[in-house]
């Protein structure tokens, strides 16, 4: 039987991996090489590293981390960050990575997503969804006890958005991530950013809304705080893996922890 | 020395990375007196079925020439997939021949890619599998599968709602629909099997 994935997040930053928001003990998060092995060897079942900073010469760098990193790990491992061209995909997959990631240049050109997979397949391809609930939404992604609030008969929205979230756009997630389907994306990387940095939990309407639209996997991103909450994604939201970083960062949870605490209430889990 | 087919395409260094890893000389070639030289041929699993095909070219009737002839050869993924008759992704296209049967879409109503990790039963008789006991987890991403039509295959099977077949072995040719390069310790046990296979094969010529 097919497992349910755990997925740590490297993002980096001048070549070191740098923390989550709130964490000032743990500015540097250490050398993305060495945290990749460490996870590998722990029992991760795979890893994304998001270039962060994603300029021109961050690029080269990424590179050379991504050759780096395939000579040491040997799970699969996405790269994402600033990919706009076909050529950059290719340069990335050479070096080593399993898949590529984009976001912001799949926005501006949806035929990226169709030309990265009739070139190297789709499963090489994920489609990174930033996704913030809708202004019009009033309910706010979750009450203080963790619930979701579901009390309103209105339904929720969530809308696109592009440039590490910086810039909404017109798009509705759900409707974005059927597109992505279509065009050949081979997976679906959904971040919260509303739950994102508060490890209050997975924003499962959400992943739900996306599961429901698309038979291709979903990784769930954003809001990880608690072993509860990677069972919540997975059950609640439908999400076929579930990305985390502060909680394996800091060590609150060890991967074995939380693949022992899935499977013992009933999760298919590589252990 | 195992020479890893290079398609000049997509991820085909994480493959030669793990041989390194485990002591293997992998080269990473396309040139005939490489495929001829080598102890055993790596087919790696990249890109498309049709576009993998024909980016081997005329190199497919050398392997083809070499594998019949005894030399180990191991197909992963779609290099697995181009082991069988014909593949019918993104139009019909054929294969190697060298194990009988088709690549045809996984059937729907799952997700598709078939992506993550999965349990594949391990029969005793596979020596790809020697020393792994009875299952363990490898790592899939693909979209197709194959169905075996080859008597003289031995077959280990994955449940995904239905028998997927994830490995073949018929004589000297493997194939893995998983990637081993990926698939952790165990991922790197399947290629020191295979290397110990083409060692000994070496060693009696």
């Amino acid at each position: 039987m097919l497992t349910r994935r755990i997925i740590p997040c490297l993002d980096v930053k001048d070549g070191r991996v740098v923390k989550g928001v709130n964490f000032l003990n743990l500015r540097d998060a250490g050398d993305p090489v060495e945290l990749g092995a460490r996870y590998s060897d722990t029992g991760a079942d795979e890893l994304v590293f998001l270039d962060i900073t994603a300029t021109i010469r961050s690029r080269k760098t990424i590179v050379e981390l991504v050759r780096k990193v395939a000579e040491n790990v040997f799970i699969p491992f996405t790269v994402g960050g600033g990919i706009r061209t076909v050529e950059q995909m290719d340069e990335l997959l050479r070096s080593g990575a399993e898949k590529v990631s984009v976001n912001t240049a799949a926005v501006a050109n949806p035929d990226l997503i169709a030309e990265a997979a009739r070139r190297f397949g789709n499963q090489c391809v994920v489609l990174a969804i930033d996704a913030r609930r809708a202004k019009t939404d009033d309910r706010g992604p979750r009450t203080e006890g963790g619930e979701q609030a579901n009390e309103s008969s209105r339904p929720a929205k969530w809308q696109v958005c592009v440039k590490a979230g910086s810039e909404p756009t017109d798009l509705d997630v759900v409707e974005w991530a059927a597109r992505g389907e279509e065009l050949g994306a081979g997976e679906i990387l959904l971040t919260s950013m509303d739950a994102d940095g508060t490890q209050a939990g997975y924003d499962n309407a959400l992943n739900k809304a996306v599961t429901d639209a698309v038979n291709i996997p979903v990784i769930a991103s954003g809001g990880a705080g608690t072993l509860e909450h990677l069972y919540d994604a997975i059950i609640e939201g439908g999400a076929d893996a579930v990305l985390m970083a502060s909680i394996t960062h800091f060590e609150n949870y060890t991967i074995t922890q939380m693949k022992e605490y899935l499977r013992d209430r009933g999760i298919p889990m590589n252990l | 020395m195992i020479t890893v087919i290079d398609y000049s395409v997509g991820n085909v260094r994480s493959v030669c990375n793990a041989l390194e890893h485990i002591g293997c000389e992998a080269k990473l070639s396309c040139a005939p007196k490489d495929i001829e030289a080598a102890w055993g041929i790596v087919l790696p699993g990249v890109a498309a079925f049709g576009y993998a095909v024909s980016a081997l070219g005329s190199l497919a009737e050398l392997v083809k020439e070499v594998a019949l002839a005894g030399k180990p050869l191991l197909g992963i993924c779609v290099g697995y997939q181009m082991l069988f008759e014909e593949s019918c992704e993104y139009g019909v296209h054929k294969g190697l021949g060298l194990i009988s049967g088709r690549v045809v879409p996984i059937p729907p109503g799952r997700v598709i890619p078939h992506m993550g990790w999965n349990s594949v039963t391990l029969p005793a008789d596979m020596d790809l599998f020697a020393g792994l006991g009875g299952a363990k987890h490898f790592y899939f991403a693909h979209s197709f599968c194959a169905d075996v039509a080859d008597a003289g295959a031995k077959i280990a099977y994955a449940d995904y709602g239905f028998e997927l077949t994830a490995a073949v072995q018929k004589a000297n040719i493997y194939g893995t629909q998983f990637h081993p390069e990926k698939s952790g310790s165990a991922g790197l046990t399947v290629l020191q099997n295979f290397y110990d296979i083409c060692k000994r094969k070496a060693q009696q010529c």
